[in-house]
């Protein structure tokens, strides 16, 4: 191998994140998986020797973590997902007051596009208002370096900063150089209450200086590195910043480019010198005119959202169309079925969805696999909002309409989300005297985001071994009398539970568990089969759409060997006993 | 070397990450600059799935843009159909001849489009097989995507041996032997 490859790694975007923190010496590191951040952590781990990293219960938990490492004078960092940092943005906003000890970097990773998340929202907007810098990269590389410069600005400056990235960032891959990890000794701690406190005496007088480092930073980010003029042919101009950086790249190679990785607080006299030579400006980024409103404010002529739209990812392509008006020889998109995302063959929540179908209940919903309860056929499912909020939401319901409206509805939550939010809306259930019931859909993992582990499965992030939260006495624990554990495969208890249980003028719990499908200890019990003799095509084994099942050409069910998990869910469906599970 | 373009289409849990990664160890172990960009999360769950990988001298953007596809790798029938725009004029399709019903089609909201591969035979380049099948007969059905690696590979700018070498590091060490007759498999068809 030549000597180049030892140095350098092809990288995700987020996996240049953690060594760039690794390289930066930060020793503290919490966050709540959520895509596109998961693999953040997941990645910081392997350097466990050096660091300590843990998956905290949720969002403000592992903000707070961080703060307290920080307040303590080592490197810290939180990471998250867009909507974590609304969870996050209590001690956000307040922290941004008391700035830092040890350099404290909050990742905020948007998902323009929507691949796996419940709204759009522009992180930057929630910085701006929260008065914290905000760095964004373009490329793996580029999020290795500016983590590690994310948290010298942050001692420097004595503020939290943020780093944005978006799902294209975090999950491409580009060659990263790799450096050694930097030894940054911890910094003492000093008591120090009118800047750890903040009573609103010593907030008033934060607030001032927080005005007067955001001036400060905006001022001195005219020559700061981490923004970049590439002046070429000056009929054009552009500004922009992360990943649409590399799509003006491909339709402007010639044109005047002002990259800035620092987003907030925007360089204005940066600006307003880039701006004043070139002919034409235009703004490119990604969701809210973030920057293009501040430089219209400011007197600057420029186009941006005119022709660019604030909704979904950006294109070349795009780019092409919008600025340089061509026409492209494209052939249109074949109209073919959407494909989307369905619950996996063998996934426990299958079963709950089915019952709760055949009952005619109906779901107050939330965030994970089992969001898809909503998808046809299932269509169980008929509100999510965000983590935690299907307890809070079916509450609300029974105040509006009554206790004996609330039987019809049931709140569906998986462990992971539970243990994030839902269980401070149980104890409000407990408190209000509340008589609706929750399903706590355990699959024994956070499901969705690829198997992390949480406060319930009784290991670390770090891979240790540790005391298993017992979800069914922590409900017994808030005064709940009924809590009943089904596995999640029994359906004919599971029907008998639900109806015991949405009848009962009570607050109770029902724990569905099974293993889900895709975690790394499940065993499949076998496969299932279908005896075509005795098959009568009536498709009641296809009514809760495992994807395993299709007709074959003469209309019988048949099973996909390679798909099925023998989770026995259709062989309890089929009325003709026509399919057998043959156990490993 | 102007910027090449690969996309691998499919279906979430086929394992387009695994080939991507293959892909992109390989153009790193060849010398070029190399852009990877795949879907992490909710689309994993049996959802219409799309990896880009872009290599060359000097690589910008991660994604393939459509009518910009050198080669198009799709795992099925369907998923060939739905981003075959992505191609250029005189793009290679290469398509693992299996259908896979998505949930519109199952509970018989929408209808599977019929003679996919013929219709796309008339625009574009297309090598199609039932790689799956071929996989079955090698021992483990979960080897078909190394399978059309080969297929691939053939067209593409790299020697055999490295491919080859960049397979046995990047596969499970279990799955070495099988991995590689998959891909010689693949290699020599057609």
């Amino acid at each position: 191998m030549s000597k180049m490859a030892d140095t350098q790694q092809i990288m995700l975007g987020n996996a240049a994140i953690a060594r760039g923190a690794y390289e930066a010496g930060v020793k503290v590191s919490a966050a709540y998986p959520g895509t596109p951040s998961t693999e953040i952590s997941e990645n910081l781990v392997q350097y466990k020797d050096e660091l300590y990293c843990e998956w905290s219960p949720n969002e403000k938990v592992a903000m707070e973590v961080a703060i307290g490492a920080s307040f303590h004078g080592v490197r810290a960092m939180a990471s998250m997902k867009h909507v974590g940092v609304n969870v996050a943005s209590d001690p956000l906003y307040t922290i941004a007051y008391s700035g830092v000890n040890g350099g404290l970097v909050i990742v905020a990773a948007d998902d323009p596009g929507l691949y796996s998340s419940q709204n759009e929202q522009d992180s930057r907007m929630v910085a701006r208002a929260a008065m914290v810098p905000v760095i964004e990269p373009s490329d793996s590389e580029e999020a290795r370096v500016f983590t590690k410069r994310a948290f010298e600005i942050s001692e420097k400056y004595d503020t939290p900063v943020m780093i944005r990235t978006t799902t294209r960032l975090a999950h491409s891959q580009c060659l990263v150089n790799l450096e050694e990890r930097q030894d940054i000794p911890d910094k003492p701690y000093e008591k120090n209450i009118r800047k750890n406190v903040m009573m609103p005496a010593m907030a008033k007088a934060r607030h001032l200086i927080v005005e007067q480092r955001m001036k400060k930073l905006s001022d001195d980010g005219y020559d700061l590195d981490l923004n970049r003029v590439e002046y070429n042919d000056k009929k054009i101009g552009v500004i922009t910043s992360g990943i649409p950086y590399q799509y003006v790249k491909e339709v402007l190679p010639d044109a005047s480019v002002l990259k800035l990785g620092l987003v907030h607080p925007l360089p204005k006299k940066l600006i307003e010198e880039f701006a004043s030579k070139v002919d034409t400006l235009y703004i490119v980024e990604e969701l809210e005119p973030v920057i293009e409103e501040q430089v219209k404010s400011w007197g600057i002529k420029c186009i941006g959202k005119e022709i660019l739209t604030v909704q979904g990812e950006y294109s070349a392509n795009m780019l092409r169309k919008a600025i340089l008006k061509q026409e492209l020889d494209i052939e249109p998109a074949a109209d073919v079925p959407a494909r989307p995302p369905i619950l996996c063959p063998g996934c426990p929540h299958r079963s709950v969805y089915h019952v709760l179908k055949k009952l005619k209940k109906h779901a107050a919903g939330d965030i994970g696999c089992y969001t898809l309860g909503a998808v046809a056929p299932l269509e169980v499912v008929e509100t999510s909002v965000c983590m935690g909020s299907s307890i809070s939401t079916l509450h609300g319901l029974e105040k509006a309409k009554g206790s004996e409206y609330v039987k019809d509805w049931v709140a569906c939550i998986g462990d992971s989300t539970f243990l994030h939010t839902g269980v401070n809306s149980l104890m409000n259930m407990v408190y209000n005297k509340a008589t609706g019931t929750v399903i706590i859909m355990d699959n024994s993992t956070t499901g969705m985001t690829g198997h992390q582990d949480h406060a319930a499965t009784g290991k670390t992030l770090m891979g240790d071994d540790t005391y298993m939260i017992d979800i069914y006495n922590l409900c017994k624990a808030m005064g709940i009398e009924h809590v009943v554990e089904v596995d999640a495969f029994d359906m004919k208890k599971l029907e008998e539970v639900i109806k015991e249980e949405t009848a009962r003028d009570a607050v109770s719990v029902i724990i569905a568990k099974s293993l889900c499908a895709l975690h790394k200890d499940f065993v499949p019990k076998g496969k299932c089969k279908v005896d075509t003799e005795k098959c009568k095509k009536c498709g009641m084994c296809m009514q809760s759409a495992c994807p395993a099942i299709h007709k074959d050409k003469d209309g019988f069910a048949q099973i996909d060997p390679t798909m099925c998990n023998g989770c026995s869910h259709c062989l309890q469906c089929c009325p003709f006993g026509a399919i057998t599970l043959t156990e490993n | 070397m102007e910027t090449k373009n690969i996309m691998i289409v499919g279906v979430g849990g086929q394992g387009t990450l695994l080939t991507s990664r293959i892909l992109g160890n390989m153009t790193r172990k060849a010398g070029y600059d190399v852009k990877i960009s795949e879907v992490h999360g909710m689309a994993q769950r049996g959802g219409s799935v799309v990896t880009y990988v872009r290599y060359g001298d000097n690589v910008a953007e991660p994604i393939v843009e459509e009518g910009c596809a050198d080669v198009l790798i799709a795992f099925e029938r369907l998923e060939a159909l739905r981003y075959a725009h992505f191609l250029k004029k005189d793009g290679v399709l290469i398509v693992n001849d299996v259908r896979m019903d998505p949930m519109p089609v199952a509970i018989g909201a929408a209808k599977y489009p019929e003679n996919i591969i013929e219709d796309l035979s008339k625009k574009y380049k297309v090598i199609s097989l039932d790689a799956k099948e071929e996989a079955i007969k090698l021992g483990n059905a979960r080897v078909f995507n190394t399978i059309i690696i080969g297929v691939a590979a053939k067209r593409m700018d790299f020697d055999r041996d490295m491919w080859v070498e960049v397979i046995k590091e990047t596969v499970k060490p279990k799955t070495v032997d099988i991995n590689v007759k998959a891909f010689n498999l693949g290699f020599d068809f057609m």
